[in-house]
C-alpha cells in the first residue's frame, strides 16, 4: 500500500508540473497583453508599453517566463497580474468566495443525489424511477449559463415580486398537490388501495400545508414556531432511529425521542444565547449536542444497542439542532427582507455591500446570495450522483451476498443499510473524490453569471488580457485540486476495495 | 416446452411421437432453427427496441435537417427565404409568429408565419439566426466527435497494445491533460483558435476532449491483447499495426461509439459555454451559445430572443444523450438487464 501510494504521489507531482507548462505557453499566447496600450496617445505609449513589457518580462521567450514564474512559485510568490496587482491577494479573495459556493453545492448534491438514487434504484422501473431517470437526462444537457439566466428571472427577479403579495393560487396549489400525491403513490410497494390512500395522504396534507401558508401570509414573516419544531424532532427521531435500528420499540427509539425531546427544550432555554451568536458558539452548541447525545445513547443503549443507540441519538440531535437553526433564520427573514427593500434573493455578487446585522441576518444574507448560484450548480452534479448511485446501488443488490442476506431472514431493511448501501457506496466515494477535485475549475460559468468576483474572473479576465499570472494563480489550485483529488480518489477505492490493489 | 396452442398439423402429438419430419417442426416450435442472427444485427435489434434512443435519433435527426436545409449551406441557398444578418422592419413588435394550436383549439393553426421565432431589436429575423446558430453548434460538436476519436482511439490503442514505455509516455500526457480543468484549456485553446474561424474551433476542441475514451479504449485494449486470437495473430508473424487495426479494434468499437457520443453531447455544452464567456466562436459567426450571450440582457423585454437558442441546445445535447443511451445498451446489455 506503501509503495502504491509513493509511485502514485511521484507520478501525481510530475503531471502537475508538466501541466504547468502546458498552462503557461497556452495562456501565454491567448492575445496581444499590449492591446489596450496600443490605443494610448503617442507620448504615453511608449512608457507605458515599456513600463509593462519590464513587468511582464515580455522581452523574453516563453519558456524563460514560465521559468521565472515556477521559481517564483516554488517561494509562494504567484506574481503579479498586467495592471501590477498581487496575485496571491486576488488569489486569496477569490478562493474564499469559490469555496462559499462550491462547498455548500457539492455537499448537497450529494446528499440529495445519492439518496434520490438509492431510492430510484429500490423501486426500479416505478414511476418515480422513470421521473427521476428522464430529469437525469434532462439535466445532463441544460446549459448551465442558460439555467443561471432563467434563475435570476424567476428565482429573484419574479419571487421577490411575489413576496410582496405571497398568495398561491388555486391551480398551483392543486398541481402541486398532485404531483407530491403522485410520487409518494408512486414510492409505495402494495396493491392498488395502498396506492390510492399514499396518494390521497399526500395530496391532502400538501393542499392544507399550502392554503395555510397562504391563507397566512406566511411567507411575509415566516418562521417554525415551538409546535413545529417539536413535532419535527420527533418525527425526525422517528424516522432516524426506523433507518438505523428498525421500526420496533425499543432502546434506540427512546434514546432519540430523548435527543428530540431534550433539543427542543433547550431551544426555549437557550433563547437568550441565541438572540445574536457568532460562528463559534454555533459550532459549540453543535459539539455540545453530540457531546451530551452520545451520553443519552449511552445511557439508554443498554449493552446491546449501544453502538446503535448512540448513533440514533446524535443523528437526531444534530438534526434537531438543524430545524432550530432554520426556525432562528425564518425568524429575522421579516427585519431582513425590510433592510433589503424586500428582495431577498439576489442575483449578483456574495453579499449585500456595507451590510449590518445580526448573525441570523446575516446568514440570511449570504443564504440569499447563494440559493441560485447553489441551485444551478447542485443541478447538474445532482444528476451525475443519482445516475452513479442508482446503477451502483442496482449492481450491488444482484450480488450473491445480498441474496445471501436475504435467504438467512434479514429483514429486507437491514439488507439494504447493512449490506447493499455500504458496498454501493465504494464506487461512489471515487466519484466524489473526482468531482470535488473538478469542481473549482467547474464554476466558472456559473460565477460569471452571477457576477462573482472568483476563481473563475481570475481564469476569464487573464485570458482575455493574455496575462499569464492569474490564469496560473487559478491553475495551481483548480489543477492541484484535480490531481490531489484524483490521487486521493486511487488510494480511496484501493483500500476500499482490495481487488483494485492485487492486479 | 412444446407449446399447444400451436394449431399446425403434426404438432399436437410432436411430444408423444417424435418421428423424423416431427423434429424440425418441433424444434421451430421451440424457436431453436430462427435465423442465425449477426453480432450488428442483434446491437441494432436491441438499439431500436431502445425507444428513447429512437425517440432521440428522430429528434436529432430533424434538427440537423430543420438547421441544414432551412438557411441553406454555404452558397448552397435553403427553403427560408431570410437571411439571418439582413434587418429589417418589425413585423408584430417582433414577437414569434410559430402557431401550434390547431384551428379547432382557437388558434391560428399550425403555421410559421412571417417570423415564426420572432425579431430581435434591430428586426433581424430570429429563425434564421437560430437555424445558422444551430448548425455552427453541429458542425463543431460533430468535428469535436470525429477528432477526439481518431486521437483517443491511436493513442488509447498504442498505449494498450504496446505497453512498456510507449504507455507510460501516453498516459503521462493523458493524465497532464486531465489534470488541467477541462473548461481552462478549453478556453485557452479556444481563444487561440476561435479568430480562426469554426472548423479549427472544432478541431482544437476535440484536441482537448478525447482523454477519457482514450482511457476507455487503452483498458478494452490492455485486455483484448491477452486474448488467443491475438496470441495467433502473432505467431503467424502478422504486423502490430495489422492486428491493432484487424483484430483489436473490431472488438473496441462498442466502447469507442458509446463514450464518443456522450464526449459529443458534453462538446455542445462546451461549445456553447465558451461561446457565452467570449472565447468560443466569434462574430460575425454565430452559433447558439454566442446567441445566448448577445441577447441575455432582452430577458425581460423580448424573451424569446433567450428561449429559442437554449432550447435548440437541450434539444441536440438531450438527443445525443439518450442515443448514447441506447448504443450503451445495445453494445453492453449486461449493464441494465436487473435480474430479480
Amino acid at each position: 500500500m506503501l509503495v502504491f501510494i509513493a509511485r502514485r504521489l511521484v507520478v501525481s507531482v510530475f503531471v502537475l508540473f508538466v501541466a504547468t507548462f502546458v498552462m503557461f505557453v497556452l495562456a501565454a499566447n491567448t492575445g496581444d497583453p499590449l492591446s489596450d496600450l496600443r490605443e494610448l496617445p503617442e507620448d504615453a505609449r511608449e512608457s507605458a508599453m515599456a513600463e509593462r513589457i519590464e513587468r511582464m518580462h515580455l522581452d523574453l521567450p516563453v519558456y524563460a517566463r514560465y521559468l521565472l514564474w515556477l521559481g517564483a512559485a516554488f517561494t509562494g510568490d504567484l506574481g503579479v497580474n498586467r495592471q501590477g496587482q498581487d496575485v496571491n491577494i486576488l488569489l486569496a479573495d477569490a478562493i474564499s468566495a469559490t469555496m462559499q459556493l462550491v462547498v455548500a453545492a457539492t455537499v448537497l448534491a450529494i446528499v440529495i443525489g445519492i439518496a434520490i438514487g438509492i431510492v430510484s434504484a429500490l423501486r426500479q422501473y416505478s414511476g418515480f424511477d422513470h421521473v427521476v431517470t428522464f430529469g437525469a437526462f434532462v439535466a445532463f444537457s441544460l446549459p448551465i449559463f442558460w439555467v443561471g439566466v432563467l434563475l435570476k428571472q424567476y428565482g429573484a427577479i419574479e419571487f421577490n415580486n411575489w413576496l410582496a403579495r405571497p398568495t398561491i393560487p388555486t391551480l398551483v396549489v392543486v398541481l402541486v398537490a398532485v404531483l407530491v400525491g403522485a410520487a409518494w403513490s408512486s414510492l409505495m410497494v402494495g396493491d392498488r388501495r395502498t396506492r390510492l390512500l399514499a396518494f390521497v395522504g399526500a395530496a391532502g396534507v400538501t393542499t392544507v400545508l399550502l392554503l395555510w401558508i397562504s391563507g397566512t401570509s406566511w411567507f411575509t414573516d415566516p418562521g417554525l414556531g415551538p409546535v413545529v419544531i417539536a413535532v419535527s424532532a420527533l418525527g425526525g427521531a422517528v424516522g432516524i432511529s426506523v433507518l438505523i435500528s428498525g421500526p420496533q420499540l425499543n432502546r434506540p427509539m427512546y434514546a432519540a425521542l430523548t435527543a428530540a425531546a431534550v433539543g427542543t427544550v433547550l431551544s426555549f432555554v437557550l433563547s437568550p444565547v441565541l438572540a445574536d451568536p457568532n460562528l463559534l458558539v454555533i459550532v459549540g452548541l453543535a459539539v455540545t449536542t453530540v457531546v451530551v447525545c452520545v451520553a443519552i445513547g449511552y445511557g439508554f443503549g443498554g449493552v446491546l444497542h449501544r453502538r446503535n443507540a448512540i448513533a440514533t441519538a446524535v443523528w437526531t440531535g444534530l438534526f434537531t439542532g438543524g430545524v432550530i437553526f432554520v426556525d432562528r433564520m425564518l425568524q429575522s427573514f421579516a427585519s431582513y427582507s425590510r433592510s433589503v427593500q424586500g428582495r431577498p434573493i439576489s442575483t449578483v455578487g456574495a453579499r449585500t455591500p456595507n451590510y449590518e446585522g445580526t448573525f441570523w441576518e446575516l446568514t440570511l444574507d449570504s443564504a440569499g446570495h447563494l440559493a441560485l448560484p447553489t441551485l444551478a450548480l447542485i443541478l447538474v452534479s445532482l444528476a451525475t450522483y443519482t445516475r452513479y448511485s442508482r446503477a451502483s446501488m442496482l449492481e450491488v443488490m444482484n450480488q450473491d451476498y445480498v441474496r445471501t442476506a436475504r435467504a438467512k431472514g434479514l429483514p429486507e431493511r437491514t439488507v439494504i443499510t447493512r449490506h447493499a448501501f455500504r458496498n454501493g457506496l465504494i464506487p461512489i466515494t471515487t466519484l466524489v473524490a473526482y468531482d470535488f477535485g473538478t469542481v473549482i475549475g467547474g464554476a466558472v460559468v456559473t460565477e460569471t453569471v452571477f457576477g462573482w468576483r472568483a476563481m473563475g474572473h481570475l481564469l476569464i479576465t487573464g485570458l482575455d488580457e493574455a496575462d499569464p499570472a492569474p490564469v496560473m494563480a487559478f491553475f495551481v489550485v483548480a489543477g492541484g485540486a484535480i490531481v490531489v483529488f484524483n490521487m486521493i480518489a486511487d488510494i480511496a477505492y484501493a483500500y476500499l476495495d482490495p481487488r483494485i490493489r492485487l492486479s | 416446452m412444446t407449446d399447444h396452442d400451436r394449431t399446425s398439423p403434426g404438432s399436437p402429438d410432436s411430444e408423444n411421437s417424435p418421428g423424423v419430419q416431427e423434429v424440425s417442426t418441433s424444434a421451430e416450435a421451440q424457436g431453436l432453427n430462427i435465423a442465425a442472427r449477426t453480432q450488428w444485427q442483434l446491437i441494432r435489434g436491441r438499439f431500436f427496441r431502445h425507444k428513447a434512443a429512437l425517440f432521440g435519433m428522430f429528434l436529432l435527426v430533424g434538427v440537423v435537417l430543420l438547421s441544414f436545409t432551412s438557411v441553406g449551406i454555404g452558397p448552397l441557398p435553403g427553403w427560408w427565404d431570410k437571411s439571418p444578418l439582413a434587418t429589417g422592419p418589425l413585423y408584430n413588435d417582433g414577437n414569434p409568429t410559430l402557431s401550434l394550436v390547431p384551428e379547432f383549439l382557437g388558434g391560428a393553426g399550425l403555421a410559421l408565419g412571417e417570423h415564426p421565432f420572432g425579431q430581435d431589436n434591430v428586426g433581424k429575423d430570429y429563425f434564421a439566426l437560430t437555424m445558422r446558430g444551430t448548425q455552427v453548434s453541429l458542425i463543431i460538436a460533430f468535428l469535436v466527435g470525429i477528432v477526439a476519436t481518431i486521437v483517443a482511439t491511436v493513442i488509447g490503442a498504442c498505449a494498450g497494445y504496446f505497453r512498456g514505455w510507449t504507455e507510460t509516455v501516453l498516459m503521462r500526457i493523458t493524465d497532464v491533460l486531465i489534470a488541467i480543468p477541462l473548461l481552462a484549456i478549453a478556453a485557452a485553446a479556444a481563444k487561440i483558435a476561435g479568430q480562426a474561424g469554426i472548423l479549427y474551433l472544432g478541431i482544437v476542441l476535440g484536441l482537448v476532449t478525447w482523454t477519457q475514451t482514450a482511457r476507455l479504449v487503452r483498458s478494452a485494449v490492455l485486455s483484448l491483447r491477452e486474448k488467443e486470437f491475438v496470441e495467433a495473430a502473432r505467431s503467424v508473424g502478422t504486423s502490430s499495426a495489422r492486428i491493432i487495426f484487424k483484430h483489436i479494434l473490431p472488438n473496441t468499437v462498442g466502447v469507442i461509439i458509446v463514450s464518443v457520443t456522450l464526449a459529443i453531447a458534453a462538446a455542445v455544452l462546451l461549445e456553447s459555454a465558451l461561446s457565452f464567456l467570449g472565447m468560443g466562436v466569434q462574430p460575425p459567426d454565430t452559433s447558439l451559445g454566442r446567441l445566448i450571450t448577445d441577447y441575455r440582457s432582452a430577458m425581460g423585454t423580448r424573451p424569446w430572443l433567450f428561449y429559442w437558442p437554449g432550447l435548440f441546445i437541450i434539444l441536440i445535447a438531450l438527443s445525443v444523450n439518450f442515443i448514447g443511451d441506447g448504443l450503451r445498451d445495445a453494445f453492453d446489455p449486461r449493464q441494465n438487464r436487473v435480474r430479480d
